[in-house]
Order: structure tokens, then sequence, then C-alpha cells
């Protein structure tokens, strides 16, 4: 008989669960601005139009709110707040859908320069555009990769920073104005800053599943890189940026599955068939009583993580594992429901319920599925396969 | 204010002024509530400090760590979980004195008389008679579901002191002496084998009027105190990582690798990411309900917990192959109190049962949930209004 030993990393003893006064006002803020700009109707009549993102949306959001240098230190060009507070953004914008690069740019090709030198002028210079939301910059990596094992880079760069390759599925990357790309050099992993509109560059866009997050293929073909990090530090500053855009993803998806509930909700409260409202009937109101659960689960695991990225908690990476198996399917389960419960008006391109699925059903790829997940806490606590 | 160093404090003093090493369990635990160590968020002199609920861990920490004897509280659950916080909310200055101290030292052992062969779900149609004479009520009827009932010295009792009027309108709580000679109770044999709940006949049972919490007809109020609490006491223990049901099962997988399986690692796996929400769930309760009265949101603890218990029992009692179809002892007993995760897994599988049916079923629940939580309208209900003697019976 073989005993595993226990995980060494014990959870942190005193998680902050709830919202701080301050996360209250920046929500508030945030929704405000939302409401006003970026209501479904808005967003849906943006959809099929050639624009990547909603670039005025994305000023106020990113510069005049500030929340792009959310993570940023002030002393390089950012509001010096935490992970927590930029959960609280992305909970917004998960209510929303909102067609900006929230996630990709002010989280994670923010967190992938963080872990630079940021003494080095090359690393600080392009970090102060983004926190500052002048630039938008993107991590070049397909959107399913998940933290805890980056792949070998798809891309070669030579001696003189010449990269050639191709990333796929790259999330934003039409709207981004800097690419972040690892690339195998001649002396092993490097990461590279590329202007998207550099020669040797080439975006081919996707039709996505998610219209609100935009995807493009990237080719390079001798483009020209300035290097960034090497070795370990470039991969280590992969692998945190994919840890904290997969734990920050979580409160997006908190905010997909508190929107569709309660929208839901909502409906069914004023839909009358039978000569009553259709809520009031137990086959229906039984589910919605077991999505709050399952939403205001969600939300433990969602601060959860985003308090562990926060306070820098050797329990993150088993925080984000679970707080990404729980949401993900939350989310697309409540947008699920959200159809299900509207009956043939959720069907409708007309009704924005549609906009939340297929936001949830890529949220559920994006980063790591649940089960990559799962698989990775196996390893993680002590549970090891067959 | 109360600060965690205020308690720590107390808590020093206590310990020197009565080593656990040379203390009488009941002489230490009796000193524990009067330095208002029991349960600090309780008013001072009723074994609290009017102190933040959240800083009970860290009076129960020092404590630990000193060897200081415990009240036992799964022997005591019921006066604890529920009778406590409805004499807090509800009784008079008499009755708080009275029953608080020696209901959490153990030396008074409390069980619930609410549930009825014909109110289980629908509680509040319940039929057992209370009836006024003099300055006592005269109290006749039959009550099921009991725990403790055998070890009580008293009960919480809600019956029917105004059968015209609509059902929820006409009910009184009170406490009743469980050594009264009118009170019989019979053991009520489960699925496990043993006989942990009991039937429990009430016959021209004496209840002195000062034994009454809240007014005459307001019992269903008072009884909603008491089973809010109840959904948390089920649901809520605070419990770590690993804790409870999910901590044997991975101690099982971990333990025997000749029985794993993939199909089982997947739903293990799975298992493990609902049981640690669940617990960050109700950690995240407790830290907005640092004092006071839990809301409806409660509700939703039992339910996670109950198909939680349910789930992984059943797991652990298939991992278990050729151990899963044994079973320890199907010996008719009458533990002294109840323990989900103890004994093996075939107990733990089939007492599991209860607990989407106990302190609310979780179709109940997700009704409640439903309309007070999110707000949806209520099934049309034809009772509502009637008398309760001209309901259909």
């Amino acid at each position: 008989m073989t005993a595993e030993t226990l995980p060494s990393s014990a959870p942190t003893p005193d998680p902050d669960l709830l919202y701080s006064e301050d996360e209250d006002a920046l929500r508030a803020a945030v929704r405000s601005l939302l409401a006003d700009r970026s209501d479904p109707a808005t967003v849906l009549a943006g959809l099929e139009s050639d624009i990547p993102y909603d670039t005025a949306l994305w000023r106020a959001l990113a510069t005049e709110i500030g929340t792009a240098g959310l993570l940023v230190p002030e002393k390089l060009g950012g509001q010096g707040a935490s992970a927590r507070e930029a959960a609280v953004v992305l909970e917004e914008l998960g209510r929303s859908v909102a067609p900006v690069p929230y996630l990709t740019s002010a989280v994670i090709a923010v967190t992938t320069l963080l872990g630079c030198d940021v003494d080095r002028a090359e690393v600080a210079e392009p970090l102060a555009g983004l926190a500052e939301g002048r630039t938008v910059g993107v991590l070049a990596v397909p959107l399913p990769t998940a933290p805890g094992g980056v792949p070998d880079p798809a891309v070669r760069a030579d001696a003189d920073g010449a990269l050639t390759g191709r990333v796929t599925s790259v999330a934003d990357a039409t709207a981004a104005e800097l690419l972040l790309v690892l690339a195998q050099g001649p002396d092993g992993p490097a990461l590279y800053g590329v202007e998207a509109t550099a020669d040797g560059v080439r975006t081919e866009t996707v039709t996505p599943l998610d219209l609100t997050r935009p995807l493009a293929h990237l080719t390079f073909d001798g483009a020209r890189g300035r290097l960034l990090a090497r070795g370990d530090r470039a991969r280590t500053a992969v692998e945190r940026a994919l840890l904290t855009g997969a734990g920050l993803l979580a409160s997006e998806q908190l905010g997909v599955a508190e929107w569709c509930l309660s929208e839901t909700v909502r409906h069914t409260a004023e839909r009358t068939q039978f000569g009553r409202p259709v809520g009031s009937f137990q086959a229906l109101k039984h589910r919605m009583a077991a999505l709050w659960l399952e939403v205001a689960s969600a939300r433990a695991a969602a601060r959860h993580a985003a308090d562990a990225l926060a306070t820098g908690s050797p329990d993150a990476a088993v925080a984000v594992a679970v707080a990404q198996a729980y949401c993900a399917p939350v989310a697309v389960r409540a947008a699920e429901e959200c159809i299900q419960l509207h009956g043939g008006i959720g069907m409708t391109w007309e009704h924005p319920a549609h906009l939340f699925l297929k936001r949830a059903k890529s949220d559920e790829l994006a980063l790591g599925s649940p089960g990559r997940h799962r698989e990775a806490l196996a390893g993680l606590v002590g549970l090891s396969a067959p | 204010m109360t600060d965690a160093d205020d308690l720590r404090r107390r808590t020093a003093e206590l310990l020197a002024a009565h080593p656990p090493a040379i203390t009488q369990r009941l002489d230490f635990l009796r000193a524990r509530f009067d330095a208002g160590l029991a349960w600090v968020h309780f008013p001072k002199g009723l074994g609290g400090l009017d102190a933040p609920r959240s800083l009970q861990a860290v009076v129960d920490a020092e404590l630990d760590a000193a060897g200081a004897p415990g009240n036992d509280p799964g022997r005591i659950g019921i006066g604890l979980g529920m009778a406590a916080p409805t004499i807090l909310q509800f009784g008079t200055d008499e009755q708080k004195q009275r029953f608080l101290r020696p209901l959490w030292t153990g030396e008074e052992v409390w069980c619930q008389l609410f549930s009825e062969p014909g109110a289980g779900s629908d509680l509040a149609a319940l039929a057992t008679r209370a009836v006024r004479e003099g300055e006592s009520w005269i109290v006749d009827g039959q009550k099921v579901w009991t725990s403790s009932a055998h070890l009580a010295r008293w009960a919480i009792l809600i019956a029917r002191t105004d059968p015209d009027v609509p059902k929820h309108r006409g009910i009184s709580y009170f406490v009743c002496d469980m050594t009264d000679p009118g009170v019989e109770v019979r053991p009520l044999r489960q699925i496990t084998g043993e006989a942990e709940f009991n039937e429990v006949f009430l016959t021209g049972v004496r209840i002195p009027d000062a034994h009454r919490l809240g007014e005459v007809g307001a019992g269903w109020k008072v009884a909603q105190t008491t089973l809010m609490n109840e959904r948390v006491a089920i649901g809520g223990a605070r419990t770590p990582r690993e804790g409870g049901m999910i901590g044997i099962a991975a101690a099982d997988w971990r333990a025997r690798p000749e029985l794993r399986t993939h199909d089982l690692h997947q739903r293990l796996l799975k298992l493990w990411v609902e049981a640690e929400v669940a617990r960050l769930t109700g950690e995240r309760l407790r830290q907005q309900l640092t004092k006071g009265q839990p809301g409806p949101e409660g509700s939703g603890m039992k339910l996670a917990f109950a198909r939680l218990a349910q789930e992984i029992s059943g797991w652990e009692v298939e991992f278990l192959a050729e151990d899963g179809l044994t079973y320890d002892d199907w010996t008719m007993r009458r533990p002294d109190g109840v323990d989900f995760t103890g004994r093996e897994a075939g107990y733990r599988y089939l007492r599991a049962k209860g607990n989407s049916i106990e302190g609310g079923t979780s179709e109940v629940l997700l009704n409640i949930v439903a309309e007070r939580v999110l707000g949806l309208p209520p099934e049309p209900r034809t009772d509502k209004d009637v008398a309760w003697k001209d309901l259909p019976r």
C-alpha cells in the first residue's frame, strides 16, 4: 500500500472573500459606464461591424476610470491596486459582455510584462503604455492555453531577434498594437515585444463563436522583436500571466452567470402562461434556485482566486484551478438555462441571451477547460490518476 | 470593544484560574460560560461578550491548545444550534437565565418537537393541541423525527393554540419538560439499523405559561428563527480543506491505489472541487454574518451540503469495491448523538440520505430560495386563508 502525502500548500488561513468599500465604489463606476455605453442592444448592434472592439468605451474604461493600470504599481504608471480590484472590473464586463480587451491587455499582457525586469526601459515603456490604456497589448498564445505547462513556443527567433512561426486563435490580436511573443531562440525560450504593424507580421481574423471576443491567427515571417526576457524568467512571466488570467476569468464567468440568472428571474416573474407567472411553477423556480446556489458558490470561488492572486498566496495555483473548474461550467449552465427558460424569445438573434451563451461557452475553453484544471488539481492536491 | 487580543487575555485568565489538568470538566465549562467565552457573540452575562461571532475561533484555538475540555457539541447540537438562538431572540430574561447556561455546558440536553406524522414539509399544518388552563397549557399530540428525545431534559415545542384561524396564525411556541409524566418516547429505527430518532407521544402534558417563547399565536414566526438556525447548523459548520466527507474519500483514494479507476478519478476530482467551493461559500457566508441571524441564504448551504454528502458517500461505497458490499453492524442501538462522518462507508451512505430530508427537504429549501431570495411568485395556496379546523385532512 502506498500512501501519498498530503499537499503542502494549505489554503490561506483567512482569505477575504467579501468586497471592500473601494471595490464597491470601483464597481459602481464601471457599472454606470457600461450601463450608459454598453447595454446589450448596443453590443448587439456593434457586433457585425468591422471594428474589433469599442474604442470609445475602452478609452473611458481603461484611461478615464483608470482600470487598465489596476495591476501596475504607481511608480510604473499604474493604479497600484491588485487582482481583487481587476476581478471586480471583470465581473462587470461579464455582466455586460462588453467587447473590450480588458482580460487580454490589462490582465494577461500586463502581468507578463510585470514578470520581466521592469527596471529596463524596453519593459517599463510598453508597460506604462498598457497601464495608461494608451496601447492594447496581447500575449500571443492560443486562447485555450492553460496555466501549469506553457507549451514549447510555436515561434522561433534567430540571433538578431527575427521571429518566424505561427500562433493560432489569439484573442483580441486584431485590437492589439503590441504583441508579446514567447519564442524559441538560439539560447532557449525568450519573450519578445513585436509591433502588430511591423513588417513580417500577418493577422488573419477568424470568425469566432463569441463575437464579443475577436480571435485571429498570427503569422510571423522574419518580424523584428525587442527582447524582453529570456530563459526561465520569460517562461515564468508567461506562466504567471496565464495563472492570473485564468483566476480572474472566473470573475468574468461569475458576471456572465449573474446576468443570466437575474434576466431569467425577471422574465419568468413577468411572463404569464396557464393564467399565472411561469416563474411560480416549481418545475421552473427550482431550476433557478439551484442556479442561484451555483452563482453564490461561484462568487466564493472567484473571490478566493482573486484574493490568493492579490496576496501572492502559495495556494494561488489551487485557488485558480478550483475557481476555473467550478465557475466555467456555472456560466455555461446559467446561459443555457437562460435560453431555455426564456422559451422562444431566447432563441432569437434579437434577444441578447445568445451573446452570453457564446461568451460563456468560449470562456469555458479559454485558459484551460474545466477538465484541464481538474487534472492540474490532481497533481496539486495529491490525488493522482490511476 | 472586544478584539482578538482581549479575548486571548480573557482566555489566559480563565485557564490560569481553572487549570484544565486539575479542574472538573463541568466546573471548567461553567467557569468558561461565566467568563463570557462560551459563545462570544452572545450578550454579557449569558455566556458571551457581545463580540463578533468570527472571534470565537480565537478562543477555541487557545482552549484547544491548552487541552481544555469541550462541551461535546455532537451530543447537544439541537440545544446549541436551534434552542439557544431562539431563546436568545424570543425568551424573557428569566428564561435566558434559567436555560442557556446548563444548555451550553451540556448539563441539560435539548430536543425539538416540531414535525408530526401529518405535518412534514407542511409543518404549519401541525395538529398537536395546547389548551390554556389557568397559568398552564395542557398539550396533547404526537411528534416524530425527534433526535435525542430519550436523553433530553427539555424540548422546544410548537403546538396549536387556536384552531379557528388560518394555520400559520394559530401556533404558539413552548419549552416542554421532557420529564413530565405525559411524555412518552419510543425509538424509531432507521435505514441505518439504529434509532437516532424517536416518536414522542404527548398526553395531558402540563406546561406553565412562563415556559412560552414569544406571544400566543406568534409561534410560527419564532419557529422560523429555529428553522433558519437549524439549516445553518446542518450545512454551515466551519471545516478545513478536505474536512468532512470529502476528506474521507480523498484519504481512501490515497490509501488504496489498487482500487483506482479513471472514471472514479474524474468523479472524485469533480466532487473535490465542489466540496472546496462549498467550504468557501460557507466561509463567505460566515464573513458576511459576523453577528446576527442567518438569512434565507443559509438554506442554500444546507442544499449544497446534502447533495455533496450523498454523492461523496455514494462514490466511497463504489470505490471500496468488495468492502463496499459489507456493513459494520445492523444492531438496533440508540446512539447518544449523531456523527454524519462516523462509522463506516455503508453507514455514511445511508445516513446521508437523511440530509436532504431533515431540517427542511431540499425541495422546500429550493422553494424558500426561489421565493425569498429571488423573489419569484409563490405557487397558488388554497389553504392560506382557511381556518385550520376547516382544512381537509
